[in-house]
C-alpha cells in the first residue's frame, strides 16, 4: 500500500464524515417551524380532505369580507385523510406545536383527552363573548358541542347538522312508494324497489361511520335516546338482548345490499345516488353542498328530498329527534393567540353563516347575518327543521371510548355484510367499553 | 492498512460514532418500547401496570385472528414465493439459458413498484361494484358469478397472496437464480451422462446444491412476510372487520388510533418474540443442513 493511497483513503473517509454531518444539519434545520403567534404568523388551517366546504369558505372570505385580515395573518391549508386526524393531531398536540386552526378528533377533546383543557385549546365561548360577537352562533349549535365536549364550547360551528335519509323523489313517485315513517314502512320500500333496475340505498361502507349511523339510529329509536349512556353508566350492557336485536335488525337490513358495499368509497355511493341509480342514502344536511354542486350533481337538485330516519315500531324513540352534530370539531390552539387571531375570530363570526349559504347552500351554525336570497328549497326546508328541532341525539361513537369506537366501526362492516354475529358484534363492543373501565 | 486496523483505539475511534448511532437509533427504542409494555398511558404520560397489558393480551378477542393471519400469511406466502421463484430460476437456467435476461427483468420490475400504488392497483383489479374489475369481467365470461372478494376473509387472504407472489416473485427468481449459477457445470454433465433427466436431476442434484441460497430466500421472505404494513393496509386496511390485519397493522391502530401506546408496546413485543423464535427455528434447521453437507 502506497502513502498515497492511504491518504486517498483517509481523504475519502474524512469528506464521507463531513457530508453526512452536512446533510443532517440540514435535515435537522429544515424542519424548524415558524414561531408561533406574533408578526409574520400564518393562519394554518389543518384540515380533512375528505370534506372541502370549510376551507373552500374560508379562503373565499380571504379573498373576500377578510382581506384586511388575510393580509395581516394570510390564510394557509394543509390536509390529510380523515383517518389519520386523531393520530396527526395528539402527536402535534404532545408536541406543542399544533397549527392555528385544525380538525380535532372527538374523543381527545373531550375532558380529560390530550386537548380537553382550556390551556391547549381556546374556549371559544370566552373569546368569542370578549370580542362581542357571541350572538352570531346559533343556540342549537352551542348545545350541540357542549353537549358532545362536557359543556365546553370549543369548536367553531362551520358544521351544524341534522341528519337523515335523503330520498329520490321521481323513483319513489314512479314505483309508487310513499315517505316511510316507520321501519317496516322503510323495508318495504326497499323490497319494492329491490325488483327494479335500481338499487334501495347507496352505502359507502368503506366509511364505517356510515354503517354505524344506521345501527345508533336504529338503536336510538328501539331503546330511546339514553340507550348508550346506560352502557356507559352500568345501568346495561351492550351484550342484553334488546342491544343484540338492534344489531339482528341491521344484519338483516343488511341483505338489501348487493355485494361490494363494504368496500364502496363514498365519491362512488354518492354519485351512484346523485345519478339515480339508488333510491335513498343516510346523509346529513352538509350534503346539500353536493346536490346544489352542479359538477357533481347531474340531476336536478329539486328531485331529491329529506326525510327524519323511521320509528321503530313498540321503540321508546320519536321520529322528532334528529341526530345533530356539528361537525367534526375545528379548534383553534392557544399558540396563535393574539389580535391577528382575534380579528380573523370577529371576520369569521359575523360572515361566515351567509357566506356559506350563498356560495356552497351550505347551513352552518353561524347566523345569517346577510339575508341570502333564493334560498334553495331543499335547503330552506332543512333550515327550517334545524331553527325547530329541540331535541337532538348523538351518534354510536359520540361517547363511546376510543377503543369501543374503534371495535364499533371496525367491526361494522362484517356485521352488514353477515360475516359476524350480531351476538360477537355486541360482545366486542361491550369488551371495549369495559377495557376503558 | 495493517497499522490502522490493526490498533484497537483507531478502530474504536474510527467505528465509534457511527456504533454511538446505531445503538441510538436502534437498540435504546427497543429497551423504551420493552419498558412501555408494562405502562398504560398516551403521550401526556404514563402510568405504571405491571402484567395488565399482557393480560389484556391474552384476554383479548381480536389477538387470536390477528396472530393467526400473521402466522397463516407468512408461512404461505413464504412458501408460494421461494416455490414458485425457484421453479421460475429453474426456468431460467434449464429451459431459457443464455435469452433469460428479457424475461428476467420483465418479471423483475413489479418489484420495484411502490406496494401502495400495486395495492390499490389490485383493489381495481378485484372490484365488484359500481361495476366489475377484469378479474369478476373473466369469471362472468366462463359463466361463474362475480364474487366480493374483500367482504369475506377467506377471498380477502387469497387476493393479499396474489398481490403479494405477482410482486415478488421476480425478485426471489433472480435471487434464486444466481444460487443455481453456483451450481457446477461438470456435475450436471455428469448426472446426466448417468442417465439422470430432467425432474430427476433437479431433485437429486439441483436441489440439494441449491439449499443454502434457499434457506436464505426462506429466511428472507420470513422475514419480510411476518412484518407486512403497507400492502395489507392499501389492499384491504386490515378488513373485513379484523379478519386481514397482521400484528403489525393491529399495533399500529391501537397505539395511534386508541391512543393506547402500553398495549400497543406490549403487541410490538410480541412481535418481536416472534421473529426471535422464528429465526432461531431457521437457524437450527440451516445448522442441520451443514453438518448433513460435510458429514
Amino acid at each position: 500500500m502506497t502513502i498515497r493511497t492511504t491518504r486517498r483513503r483517509w481523504a475519502f473517509a474524512g469528506l464521507s464524515i463531513v457530508s453526512v454531518a452536512a446533510l443532517a444539519a440540514v435535515a435537522g434545520c429544515s424542519s424548524g417551524s415558524d414561531a408561533a403567534g406574533g408578526e409574520g404568523a400564518e393562519f394554518e388551517y389543518l384540515s380533512a380532505v375528505e370534506n372541502s366546504i370549510v376551507r373552500d369558505e374560508i379562503t373565499t372570505l380571504a379573498e373576500g369580507a377578510c382581506s384586511a385580515e388575510n393580509e395581516a395573518m394570510p390564510f394557509t391549508v394543509e390536509t390529510l385523510p380523515q383517518e389519520d386526524v386523531n393520530q396527526r393531531v395528539t402527536l402535534l398536540a404532545s408536541q406543542d406545536s399544533l397549527p392555528t386552526m385544525f380538525t380535532a378528533p372527538t374523543s381527545p377533546l373531550r375532558p380529560g383527552g390530550v386537548l380537553g383543557d382550556d390551556e391547549t385549546v381556546i374556549n371559544l365561548e370566552e373569546k368569542l363573548t370578549e370580542l362581542g360577537v357571541m350572538d352570531n352562533i346559533l343556540p342549537g349549535a352551542v348545545s350541540a358541542v357542549k353537549t358532545i365536549y362536557g359543556d365546553r364550547f370549543v369548536s367553531m360551528p362551520y358544521q351544524y347538522n341534522i341528519e337523515g335519509i335523503f330520498y329520490n323523489k321521481e323513483i319513489f313517485e314512479k314505483n309508487g312508494i310513499e315517505v316511510p315513517t316507520t321501519w317496516t314502512d322503510l323495508q318495504t320500500a326497499a323490497d319494492t324497489l329491490a325488483a327494479t333496475d335500481v338499487a334501495p340505498y347507496a352505502l359507502p361502507g368503506d366509511q364505517d361511520w356510515m354503517i354505524t349511523r344506521w345501527i345508533s339510529g336504529y338503536m336510538f329509536r328501539d331503546l330511546g335516546p339514553d340507550a348508550i349512556d346506560d352502557v356507559l353508566a352500568g345501568d346495561a350492557k351492550f351484550t342484553d338482548p334488546e342491544y343484540v336485536e338492534v344489531f339482528q335488525a341491521i344484519q338483516e337490513f343488511g341483505e338489501n345490499f348487493g355485494q361490494g358495499v363494504s368496500t364502496m368509497d363514498m365519491a362512488t355511493a354518492t354519485n351512484e345516488f346523485l345519478s339515480g341509480n339508488a333510491a335513498m342514502m343516510y346523509n346529513g344536511s352538509w350534503f346539500l353542498a353536493d346536490i346544489y354542486n352542479e359538477e357533481m350533481n347531474p340531476t336536478d337538485p329539486e328531485t331529491f328530498a329529506f326525510m327524519p330516519f323511521p320509528e321503530v315500531e313498540g321503540g321508546e324513540g320519536s321520529i322528532d329527534q334528529y341526530v345533530a352534530n356539528a361537525g367534526a370539531a375545528t379548534s383553534f390552539s392557544t399558540a396563535y393567540d393574539g389580535p391577528e387571531l382575534d380579528a380573523w375570530l370577529t371576520c369569521i363570526a359575523e360572515n361566515y353563516g351567509s357566506s356559506a349559504l350563498e356560495n356552497q347552500g351550505v347551513v352552518s351554525g353561524f347566523t345569517i347575518n346577510d339575508p341570502v336570497d333564493d334560498v334553495a328549497p331543499l335547503t330552506e326546508e332543512i333550515q327550517g327543521i334545524m331553527n325547530e328541532t329541540t331535541d337532538t341525539i348523538a351518534w354510536l361513537e359520540a361517547f363511546l371510548p376510543d377503543k369501543a369506537a374503534g371495535e364499533a366501526a371496525t367491526n361494522a362492516g362484517p356485521l352488514l355484510t353477515g360475516s359476524m354475529s350480531p351476538e360477537d358484534y355486541a360482545d366486542r363492543l361491550q369488551a371495549g367499553v369495559e377495557a376503558s373501565n | 492498512m495493517k497499522n490502522v486496523l490493526g490498533d484497537k483505539r483507531a478502530i474504536l475511534i474510527l467505528l465509534g460514532p457511527a456504533l454511538l448511532f446505531y445503538t441510538l437509533v436502534k437498540i435504546v427504542p427497543v429497551l423504551w418500547s420493552f419498558g412501555l409494555s408494562f405502562t398504560q398511558g398516551d403521550l401526556r404520560g404514563f402510568e405504571f401496570v405491571g402484567f395488565d397489558n399482557f393480560v389484556t393480551l391474552i384476554n383479548d378477542p381480536n389477538t387470536p385472528t390477528v396472530l393467526w393471519f400473521t402466522f397463516k400469511y407468512a408461512i404461505l406466502a413464504t412458501v408460494c414465493q421461494v416455490t414458485v421463484g425457484y421453479f421460475l430460476a429453474l426456468f431460467y437456467v434449464f429451459v431459457l439459458r443464455k435469452s433469460s435476461t428479457l424475461i428476467r427483468t420483465l418479471v423483475f420490475f413489479p418489484v420495484v413498484l411502490p406496494t401502495v400504488a400495486v395495492g390499490l392497483m389490485f383493489r381495481r383489479f378485484f372490484e365488484v361494484a359500481p361495476q366489475n374489475g377484469p378479474v369478476n369481467d373473466i369469471l362472468n365470461l366462463f359463466g361463474i358469478d362475480a364474487v366480493d372478494w374483500f367482504a369475506q376473509p377467506g377471498t380477502a387472504f387469497a387476493v393479499i397472496i396474489i398481490m403479494d407472489l405477482w410482486r415478488s416473485i421476480g425478485f426471489y427468481a433472480v435471487l434464486l437464480y444466481a444460487g443455481l449459477l453456483d451450481v457446477p457445470e461438470e456435475l450436471l454433465e455428469s448426472a446426466r451422462l448417468d442417465g439422470a433427466t430432467g425432474l430427476k436431476l433437479v431433485r437429486h442434484i439441483v436441489v440439494p446444491l441449491s439449499l443454502p441460497v434457499l434457506l436464505s430466500s426462506v429466511i428472507f421472505s420470513l422475514n419480510a412476510t411476518l412484518k407486512v404494513f403497507d400492502s395489507v393496509l392499501a389492499l384491504t386496511n386490515g378488513g373485513p372487520g379484523w379478519d386481514t390485519s397482521p400484528l403489525t397493522l393491529y399495533m399500529y391502530k391501537t397505539t395511534f388510533t386508541y391512543q393506547d401506546y402500553g398495549y400497543g408496546s406490549t403487541l410490538a413485543l410480541t412481535l418481536t418474540i416472534i421473529c426471535f423464535l422464528l429465526t432461531i427455528v431457521v437457524f437450527k434447521f440451516s445448522r442441520k443442513d451443514n453438518t448433513k453437507a460435510t458429514a
